[in-house]
């Protein structure tokens, strides 16, 4: 009988920068390595990772962090990182694994729990211990954010989770903290890809909508696609980005990067301005860790005033152009 | 190019309604569709077969009445379909799914590519595609925007990430799955629903795909759902109200007051 132990994070990162996606799972991770008393651990896969990176997640809050360098793994492809993960599973049989819901998370996970037979849980929002049993409690919004489920893994080990990125405030650095890097080299065999990077093509011009500090967004009551006109403008007064619900860009005012909900982008900004938006629950579970929420809105009964720190009843096309002007004023910009 | 696309019949839920005492989803009257996301991957299927020939098979698992979905796959154009229906099924998670799925995938036979939609509208987990792929030991290219030209015995395509777009090639067989920007969806044509509603679309149950039963349903599934609830939606804000031309200029006062308060401007 296997002996699972300890709890594992899976840090990511891209050309030697660790996202800080990796830091909000070690303030999950150690949480949960605190309630059962065992060491957090996190795992970074890279073409070269650096003492200086490991050693970073040992300030936030990891224990032991395990390093697997191949070229192999430069960009994620997902059976060379499948097989580094099984192969660190394998060997030291980590009694809990969670990694971000990203796109390499939601990829590899399942991948991975295919591989070592593991139960895995989409999405989480929260994760905790059951003080009774020890297991895993995770729970997820599920049917477009309708219900929250919670759901364990009760036999099959590890317990697999994906976690919403922006979910939990990164770990912050604790100077002193100690642990120790594990290097482990994974056989040739499980690092063989039939998928090459070709290109990589950033989004340029506009900050990532997940990475904005101010949201902007607009649904149905935009009324038209020339509504976000005024949306970019007002984004680009508050140095944020344009998004909307997903009835804008079904009716294609919006492309689909821009979509925030449960079938889009989850944003978790400063501020976020909902225009002509009713704040279905696929919506809210895309935006409402924001920290800020003001909405604007024609029907008084609109969910999103719900969830707003500021609600305006009234129409948008008089308010947003008075406060752009303001904004400007405010700024001395003309 | 012999293409499989893997649907799911799911409930409407862009207007579900909660029972507020039980917080389960109220579930009569809701119709069952097609998986809206899984149009897509139809839709990127026939756009392969239009260019390069070949058959797409629609693949589904649910109760007997997912028929339906399939017949609608059909309807768009889907060449061939197949339901796998049995008690044995019930209560998969996503790895008793794949799983299933996987072993009706290696019945269908030799196949160029796997295309599913990102994820179901109800479950929202975007695992089993994932999850099909590992069964078969196939590379998976999730969040695929854009399947470009054949070359070199694997296919081009562009990935959607955080902060940009991947090119990449993928040898073949391959899984993909898809996201709303590859292609929209066609509607049924009246020639394809007359030639659905007259297609043959056979049943199989765990002796058809050869499946361990260990493996299938609620036995085969490492995960068990143990709390439903309802989501709190909470934060009581200040509500202004514009009625006359002076509310405007309230409103936006109040809203300037908040933005320097919460340092978004100095």
């Amino acid at each position: 009988m296997t002996d699972w132990v300890d709890v594992w994070t899976l840090a990511e990162q891209h050309e030697g920068k660790l996202h800080s996606v990796s830091f909000e799972l070690l303030a999950r991770g150690r949480a949960l390595a605190e309630a059962k008393g065992c060491r957090l651990c996190a795992v970074v896969l890279g073409a070269e990772v650096s003492q200086a990176q490991a050693e970073e997640l040992i300030a936030r809050g990891a224990d032991r962090v395990y390093v697997v360098e191949h070229p192999a793994l430069a960009h994620f492809a997902v059976e060379p990182f499948a097989g580094a993960l099984r192969h660190l599973v394998e060997t030291y049989h980590p009694e809990v694994v969670i990694a971000a819901a990203t796109t390499t998370g939601r990829t590899l996970m399942p991948y991975l729990s295919v591989q070592v037979h593991a139960g895995l849980t989409a999405d989480c929002t929260g994760l905790e211990i059951d003080p009774k049993t020890g297991n895993l409690l995770q729970t997820r919004p599920a049917i477009g954010g309708n219900i929250m489920a919670t759901i364990v893994t009760p036999d099959a080990r590890p317990q697999m989770a994906t976690v919403r990125p922006r979910s939990m405030r990164p770990a912050p650095r604790q100077e002193g903290r100690t642990g120790e890097v594990v290097r482990v080299s994974v056989p040739e065999a499980l690092l063989a890809s039939r998928v090459r990077l070709e290109s990589f093509e950033r989004d340029e011009g506009e900050i990532p909508l997940a990475d904005a500090d101010v949201v902007v967004s607009g649904g149905r009551g935009m009324g038209r696609a020339e509504g976000f006109r005024l949306l970019g403008e007002l984004a680009e007064a508050l140095g944020g980005s344009v998004g909307a619900s997903r009835a804008a860009v079904d009716r294609g005012w919006q492309p689909y990067p821009h979509q925030v909900g449960l079938s889009g982008k989850t944003v978790s900004p400063r501020l976020y301005l909902a225009c002509g938006i009713s704040g279905s629950i696929q919506h809210l579970a895309g935006m409402q860790t924001s920290e800020h929420i003001i909405a604007i809105n024609a029907d008084p009964d609109a969910q999103i005033f719900q969830v707003a720190d500021v609600g305006i009843v009234g129409d948008l096309f008089q308010v947003l152009p008075a406060l752009l002007e303001r904004i400007r004023e405010a700024k001395g910009t003309p | 190019m012999r293409l499989i696309v893997p649907i799911k019949q799911v409930p409407e839920t862009s207007n579900v309604k909660m029972d507020p005492e039980t917080g389960t989803m109220v579930r009569s009257g809701v119709e069952a569709i097609v998986n809206p996301l899984d149009l897509y991957a139809i839709e990127a299927a026939l756009r392969l077969r239009e260019a390069h020939g070949g058959q797409v098979v629609a693949l589904s698992m649910g109760p007997p009445a997912a028929d339906k979905a399939l017949r609608e796959a059909m309807a768009m154009g889907c060449d061939e379909a197949v339901l796998l229906s049995d008690r044995r099924f019930a209560g998969s998670d996503t790895w008793a799914t794949a799983y299933a799925l996987a072993q009706a995938i290696r019945k269908l036979g030799p196949f160029d590519l796997i295309i599913c939609g990102e994820r179901a509208t109800d479950g929202d987990t975007g695992q089993v595609g994932p999850g099909i792929a590992s069964f078969l030991g196939l590379p998976a290219i999730t969040y695929v925007s854009k399947i470009g030209e054949l070359a070199d015995g694997g296919v081009r395509v562009e990935r959607l990430v955080e902060g940009g777009r991947e090119r990449l090639w993928a040898a073949l067989p391959a899984v993909l799955t898809v996201v709303k920007e590859i292609a929209y969806p066609r509607l049924p044509t009246l020639r394809g629903k007359q030639r659905a509603r007259q297609a043959q679309v056979p049943v199989w149950g765990p002796p058809e795909i050869e499946a361990r039963e260990d493996w299938l349903g609620l036995k085969g599934s490492p995960t068990r759902v143990v709390k439903i609830e309802k989501p709190q939606v909470a934060r009581q804000g200040e509500i202004i109200r514009i009625k006359e031309a002076e509310d405007v200029d309230r409103a936006v006062d109040a809203v300037m007051a908040r933005l320097r308060e919460w340092r978004i401007l100095s």
